[in-house]
């Protein structure tokens, strides 16, 4: 297991709260994210997590709590406010841009980094033309990285399943983000193809991302993760080290049951 | 005492409208909760509501035959409609279905006045063009028919979408397609079935508004926006909503014609609008929707 | 964290190949040859059709950056010309400003007055736009119809003085023509200047998946409302030079009548492809001529037009080429 290298809190979750119409799908909870490290949340479906995910990403607004993102409060800031600020996602349920092609959908991730305004996009003044250029190998050499580029040039609606998951976390990863949250990134991919998005996410935090991770294929929890934090019904049940989490007994009854044996 | 009665002369004209607004909206919000789109052909169906009921009073010579033959007619034109525009749609998005929407309106619309003809046509109400007078104030009979048959397909809905099955399947769709599909509802026969519905009420808010104002093959777009400011008030989707929407716009109108000038009468439905938009997105009733992610 | 520029290095290799010309040269190359209309054409008349096919190329085009790309519906571009046009015509002949005064003016105003709408009813996803509008294009034309010591009533404003230069005015239709073929062709390189950039991408995104385009960082609203306003600006600007050209206005060209067969049109021609609106445009232009006799039969004519296009050719015309070459594609796959 390797540590984290950094100590510094980047996210701080306080008595964090969401409640629907009858539902309360997080309930008072609180942990901290640090610099550096891969931190797991897991828990049986309708725990909480998306809408966890949600919150930190400023989809969903919360009931009551506080979220500081790298010391200042975020909660009240609208989602793409978030974004600049430096945090960025991958979706449950895909959110790609079908209809675009698959290198047009990381450049989209690039756009924070762009210049160009309204009116110099108009008037197309040089430095427009520069800035598409150097967009367009950023985003393709991310391609050429998660071995996407032989299909750059085709809508992204028509990628395989586990493309448009990579296509997603590569989109993410253009935007330079300083958190990166990843919903249930390795669902119903494939054992080969999970593997490899486990060693993508190990390399990207082994060069310094923080990562935030839900996910429910626990082999990948077990073998990626700093830390877990474990939530059943919105409530954290427990916390702390693939080792600690596997033996607290609330754990066992509540969510691993058989999978804690297996894995 | 003058004023008095003039106020609730005015009130009952408000009500009156209200409740035809009431019925364009129900139509507008429930093909919204079936699909996301905005409705432009609502308000043409409610236009073929009038003025097919006047050419079926011709040959029938019993207004209610001529009423409930019309409405069904145009409720199957509903259907029909979804069958061949909406349906074979390769990408069913909101967007798309509020284009289609916007060629069945011009398509409804020249049709009407190519197959009915450009002349405005009326009907006598329903029990003649008399007028009660309770305590000193005149009150069109066909105001009080308008209500009367208004709260009657109101709670027909109502018993249609708490007690049936497919009045059922169609709340549980609108709420989330997804899952409705998974526990084995029919997401496309829903659909069908909110286009039916929809063209039902605005066929009968035609019928029972036409003795009163007219029926022309021009008033569709008007119709169509008066039935969407009032959802928009009342709360986009919201049944309920429709109904406080609807009797609330109707009011504002009859008031504000009163007050003001009727000149500015349309102008005040675009005010409310804008009001509701920026002050309560959400309408009177109405939830903010989310979206599950 | 190092920049991703940095950590992978030069890209020598990553341009994607593209065939043919680029976009600023094949936009020149048609209109250069749009250029020739006024020399083949028998007469005058078929120049102010060409005219008139500019101008609905302008409301077209603006209304496919909207729509076609941005993904929202207005049922305002007609009352929108219709501000242009007021704008323009009236701080002529009641304020004696020369037409390109008039001309930004026309666009000023046309943006603002779609901001006024935008504001509101953008905040929102889904479509209140497209109800939104329409009751703000029948307001607009109210407003034309009433305020009869500015714009002259249902009679029409009268005495709009032509656009001119260093003196010469340009009072015929052939003078006109090159006028406003230099503007159309600036409004569809400006277009095409913006979807080749960051801004233009932004708008497709939060066409396609607002959410997606909100979590890269994206204002949707911002960017929705700012493709709102400058397509109206545009609809202004195509106001203002057909005021100019025609040298009157009356209101029934901005009504909602027109506004939804500008709509129809974008469709038709292929909303979100480039060149479509000029299939559109010359179809809107060319048909009313063809069916000079049958008017009622033309609303149901471009009614059928609009539902067979979304049901066959969701990309209209302009993308029954690119649809056939995907099947060609696939069956060889
Ligand atoms: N928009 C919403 N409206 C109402 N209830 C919601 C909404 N979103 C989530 N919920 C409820 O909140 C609870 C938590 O849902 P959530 O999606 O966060 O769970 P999860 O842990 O991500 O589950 P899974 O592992 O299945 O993805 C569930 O009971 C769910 O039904
Ligand atoms: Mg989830």
């Amino acid at each position: 297991m390797n540590t984290p290298r950094s100590t510094g809190d980047l996210l701080e979750v306080e008595g964090l709260t969401c409640r629907f119409a009858g539902v309360t799908a997080v309930d008072d909870l609180s942990f901290r994210v640090k610099a550096g490290e891969i931190k797991a949340v897991i828990g049986p479906n309708g725990a909480g997590k998306s809408t966890l995910f949600n919150m930190i990403a400023g989809v969903t607004r919360p009931t009551d709590g506080a979220i500081k993102f790298d010391g200042a409060r975020i909660d009240r800031l609208p989602t793409h406010a978030r974004a600049r600020r430096g945090i960025a996602r991958t979706f449950q349920n895909l959110q790609i841009f079908c209809e675009m092609s698959v290198l047009e959908n990381v450049m989209v991730g690039r756009h924070l980094r762009g210049r160009a305004t309204t009116l110099s996009a108009l008037l197309h003044i040089p430095s427009v033309g520069a800035e598409e250029r150097a967009m367009e190998a950023t985003a393709m050499a991310l391609l050429e990285r998660f071995g996407l580029a032989a299909k750059a040039g085709l809508p992204a609606g028509s990628l395989a399943f586990g493309q448009m998951k990579v296509l997603e976390l590569a989109r993410a990863l253009a935007c330079e983000p300083r958190l990166l949250l990843l919903d249930e990134p390795a669902a119903g991919l494939p054992h080969a193809e999970a593997d490899k998005m486990a060693e993508t996410i190990r390399d990207l935090n082994r060069d310094g991302m923080t990562v935030l991770l839900v996910e429910h294929n626990m082999r990948m929890v077990m073998s990626l993760s700093h830390d877990i934090l474990v939530l059943n019904n919105g409530r954290r049940i427990a916390e702390g080290t693939a080792e600690e989490v596997r033996r607290h007994p609330e754990v066992l009854s509540a969510y691993l049951g058989e999978e804690a044996v297996d894995a | 005492m003058q004023t008095a009665t003039a106020l609730l002369q005015v009130l009952s004209a408000g009500i009156g409208t209200g409740a035809v607004y009431a019925l364009v909206a129900l139509g507008f919000n429930v093909v919204f909760k079936s699909t996301g789109a905005m409705n432009f052909a609502q308000g043409e169906w409610v236009v073929m509501g009038g003025m097919v009921t006047a050419l079926l009073i011709g040959a029938f010579s019993s207004i209610g035959l001529a009423v409930v033959t019309a409405v069904v007619l145009v409720g199957i034109v509903g259907l029909l409609s979804e069958r061949l525009t909406v349906q074979p749609l390769k990408k069913p998005d909101a967007l798309v279905i509020t284009l289609v929407t916007i060629g069945l309106s011009i398509v409804s619309r020249s049709l009407v006045m190519l197959v009915l003809g450009k002349k405005p046509v009326g009907y006598s109400g329903f029990s003649g063009n008399t007028a009660l007078s309770v305590g000193g104030v005149s009150i069109q009979s066909q105001t009080l028919w308008i209500i009367a048959i208004t709260l009657a397909f109101l709670v027909v809905m109502h018993a249609f979408f708490e007690r049936t099955i497919l009045g059922k399947a169609l709340r549980a769709a609108a709420a989330d397609r997804e899952a409705a599909a998974i526990v084995g509802v029919n997401v496309g026969s829903t659909v069908l079935l909110s286009f039916g519905i929809a063209a039902l009420a605005g066929a009968l808010a035609g019928a029972i508004v036409t003795p009163l104002t007219l029926a022309s093959y021009d008033q569709g777009a008007m119709f169509g926006f008066k039935g969407f400011s009032a959802a928009m008030l009342g709360g986009l989707g919201s049944l309920p909503g429709a109904v406080v929407g609807g009797l609330a716009l109707g009011l504002l109108e009859a008031f504000g014609s009163f007050y003001i000038s009727s000149d500015f009468k349309d102008a005040i439905a675009f005010a409310v609008l804008l009001l509701i938009l920026f002050v309560r997105p959400s309408g009177l009733l109405g939830r903010a929707d989310i979206v599950k992610v | 964290m190092a920049s991703i520029e940095a950590k992978t290095g030069p890209m020598t290799h990553s341009r994607l190949p593209r065939r043919g010309l680029s976009r600023h040269a094949r936009l020149a190359l048609v209109w250069l040859a749009l250029a020739a209309v006024p020399f083949v054409v028998p007469n005058a008349y078929w120049i102010s059709l060409a005219n008139l096919a500019l101008i609905n190329l302008v409301l077209i085009a603006s209304l496919n950056l909207l729509m076609g790309y941005g993904g929202q519906i207005s049922l305002a571009h007609a009352g929108f010309f219709g501000l242009g046009a007021y704008a323009s015509g009236i701080l002529n002949v009641r304020y004696g400003l020369p037409p390109w005064a008039g001309l930004p003016a026309a666009a000023v105003v046309a943006g603002l007055g779609a901001l006024l709408i935008g504001i509101p009813a953008l905040r929102l996803r889904g479509h209140y736009l497209a109800m939104a509008t329409l009751g703000w294009n029948a307001i607009l034309v109210v407003f034309f119809t009433q305020l009869v010591g500015l714009t002259g009533g249902p009679n029409g404003l009268l005495g709009v003085a032509p656009f001119s230069i260093f003196g010469h005015a340009l009072d015929t239709e052939a003078k006109a023509f090159p006028l406003a073929w230099a503007v159309a062709f600036l409004v569809m390189l400006a277009i095409s200047n913006l979807l080749a950039s960051r801004i233009g991408r932004s708008i497709r995104a939060v066409a396609t998946n607002e959410l997606g385009a909100q979590s890269l960082g994206i204002d949707s609203f911002r960017t929705k409302l700012a493709v709102f306003v400058l397509s109206a600006g545009m609809a202004g600007i195509a106001g203002s030079l057909y005021v100019h050209i025609n040298q009157y206005a009356s209101p029934e060209t901005f009504g909602i009548a027109p506004s939804i067969m500008l709509l129809v049109m974008v469709a038709i021609g292929g909303a979100g492809t480039f060149y479509g609106p000029m299939l559109g445009a010359l179809i809107y232009t060319a048909v009313p001529q063809i069916l000079l006799d049958y008017e009622d039969a033309e609303l149901m004519l471009f009614g059928l037009g609009l539902l067979v296009v979304l049901i066959l050719f969701p990309r209209g015309l302009a993308g029954i080429p690119a649809a056939l070459a995907g099947l060609v594609r696939r069956r060889r796959a």
